[in-house]
């Protein structure tokens, strides 16, 4: 069984195909890294994946089970998580409360009306926890607004892990980071159990060809090139489309 | 901690004994008002406060409330069926609203909101066989809960004190529960909400008919306070007003609409009994909220209120190191 299938997957905006005929294929447990130059459609595709935008064709499966028509707001139940390229945080609320409201998202308590969402000492420690693995353990309690670029990339990646997912998309982690938190993110994607299906889209291609397995290619919507991470790099058409030597 | 106890101590032994330092009986009402009032803009905060979403309709489902208070009681039933049906219709009209305009947010919500709440004023105007039109409807006394008269007006201060301190109690335990965040996150964040596996339109539909609910209460209360029901309270102009009451005071803060009832009905009622224009007072005091104090006076006092301390630990600091 595969964590994710996309089948001749489409959608349109206008008369422009930005994601046209795409299929994909990922195994339980896959490094999957998504390359293509800028406007690709590889966030596109990440929006039809999470249901965030709805396919004008085409098929998607999670761990076997059709989802094209499952509302994107059920998929995270069903074990899906992301990060967004452009950080979408509660900014005015702190770190903690942040990741505590990634993980009440999956909890029944979401409806209830009359507890202290303070007290809710397991949602808090397990909140802590996610925060510990991302290296934000120390300033958990910190406002959001006084966290740096690369604090709120790692909020960003805790918010995905405490949900625990089983298919983890991650859409540019490195972007905008330095050197440093760089190899931070990566030591701390690196870490991430193989029982979590990890598909990211990235430009950063030292890192991120370290970490994928396979890779996927895309070209204005379409994969043009896909294969394990050796082949990719050596495939002429990826060096004309993207490496551009 | 400590001091926000006494604060708090402070403020019930203040409600509670409104009857007793008050000037006259005039201003015990005056009381009444604001706290029926504050009923009001609580109710209408947890849309424009926490959920981010503007109302302008909101007099339409407190007339609603009102009318069918009246409604009821002029058709000879008994002060409980008719507290119960208003509550039942405002929150059934509430959900419409909620359905109707909850397709959109922004600038949509506030114009849909409007519309419909147009709509009821026009209904309360034109459908005279069940509104009396413009001569609207009037009561006949006042309920007696446990036997308490509530006919006087320490009577009927009370008894709206009570009802106030249980709205403000479940806004508190509302904003602070789990529910209560997810909807703030709707504010803040609408698709993350989504992509963390949240139903953003059912939470916004939750709070619609929990400030429905409160508008619903504060109709009732203001129609066994005047004792009287006309298009006019459905009016553009009343969701306005209470929609300034929880700007000017606050949006999102739990005193905000509170204090922002207080100066509206004092300059309302009291000031307009000294200066015929006050109308042109109301309007100059909110000219200076905003460019004083954006977020509101509660906000924009503690704000000041920090400011000062900061300065003035700062002088002391400087003081000491002179000598």
């Amino acid at each position: 069984m595969s964590a994710l299938t996309v089948s001749g997957l489409c959608k349109s905006f206008g008369g422009l195909h930005v994601t046209n005929d795409v299929t994909l294929n990922v195994e339980l447990g896959e490094r999957r890294l998504i390359i293509g130059p800028n406007g690709a459609g590889k966030t596109t595709l990440f929006n039809l994946i999470t249901g965030e935008l709805t396919p004008d064709s085409g098929l998607i499966t999670l761990f076997g089970e059709d989802i094209t028509r499952v509302p994107s707001r059920r998929r995270p139940h069903m074990g899906m998580a992301r990060t967004y390229q452009i950080i979408t945080l509660f900014p005015h609320d702190t770190i903690i409360h942040n990741v505590s409201l990634a993980l009440l998202g999956l909890s029944p308590m979401r409806w209830n009306p009359l507890i202290d969402m303070r007290r809710q000492s397991h949602i808090v420690e397990r909140g802590r926890e996610a925060l510990a693995r991302v290296g934000l353990g120390h300033i958990a309690d910190r406002p959001l607004a006084q966290t740096s670029y690369g604090e709120r990339r790692r909020v960003e990646i805790a918010m995905a892990l405490a949900q625990n997912p089983k298919l983890l998309l991650l859409d540019e982690p490195f972007a905008g980071l330095s050197i440093d938190e760089r190899r931070d993110v990566h030591q701390l994607l690196l870490g991430i159990p193989r029982d979590v299906t990890m598909v990211m889209i990235e430009h950063n291609m030292d890192v991120a060809l370290e970490f994928a397995e396979r890779i996927t290619l895309l070209h204005f919507g379409e994969v043009i090139v896909e294969g394990t991470r050796a082949e990719v790099v050596a495939d002429p058409r990826t060096r004309e489309v993207y490496l551009g030597h | 901690m400590s001091t926000r106890l006494i604060a708090l101590a402070v403020a019930f032994v203040a409600l509670f004994t409104v009857p007793y330092w008050m000037p006259g009986v005039y201003y015990v009402n005056v009381a009444s008002q604001i706290l029926f009032y504050a009923v009001f803009a609580l109710g209408l905060n947890v849309l424009v406060g926490y959920a981010g979403l503007v109302s302008l309709g909101h007099a339409g489902l407190f007339g609603i409330a009102a009318y069918a208070t009246g409604y009821m009681l002029q058709n000879g039933f008994g002060h409980v069926p008719a507290i119960l049906v208003a509550l039942v219709l405002g929150l059934v009209a509430m959900a419409i609203y909620a359905v109707l305009s909850l397709r959109s947010t922004g600038i949509g919500f506030i114009m849909i909101t409007l519309a419909i709440g147009e709509i009821l004023w026009g209904l309360a105007y034109r459908w005279i066989s069940m509104t009396g039109g413009d001569n609207g409807i009037s009561l006949h006394g006042r309920p007696a809960p446990f036997g308490i008269d509530v006919n006087t007006a320490n009577g009927f201060y009370y008894m709206t004190l009570v009802v106030f301190l249980a709205a403000v109690l479940s806004v508190a335990i509302f904003v602070r529960s789990p529910l209560g965040a997810a909807l703030k996150g709707t504010r803040d964040q609408p698709r993350r909400m989504n992509a963390l596996g949240y139903h953003v339109w059912a939470i916004r539909f939750w709070a619609c008919l929990f400030s429905g609910l409160l508008t619903a209460v504060s109709g009732i209360l203001f129609v066994y306070y005047t004792q009287f029901i006309s298009p006019q309270t459905l009016a553009l102009t009343s969701s306005a007003e209470v929609l300034l009451m929880v700007i000017s005071g606050g949006a999102g803060t739990l005193l905000g609409p509170i204090v922002g009832a207080g100066v509206v009905v004092v300059v309302k009622s009291v000031v307009s009994g000294f200066i015929t224009r006050w109308n042109f007072l109301l309007g100059a005091i909110f000219v200076a909220i905003v460019i004083l104090m954006p977020e509101g006076l509660v906000p924009g006092s503690a704000r000041l209120w920090r400011l000062f301390w900061r300065k003035a630990g700062q002088r002391s600091a400087k003081a000491e190191a002179k000598p």
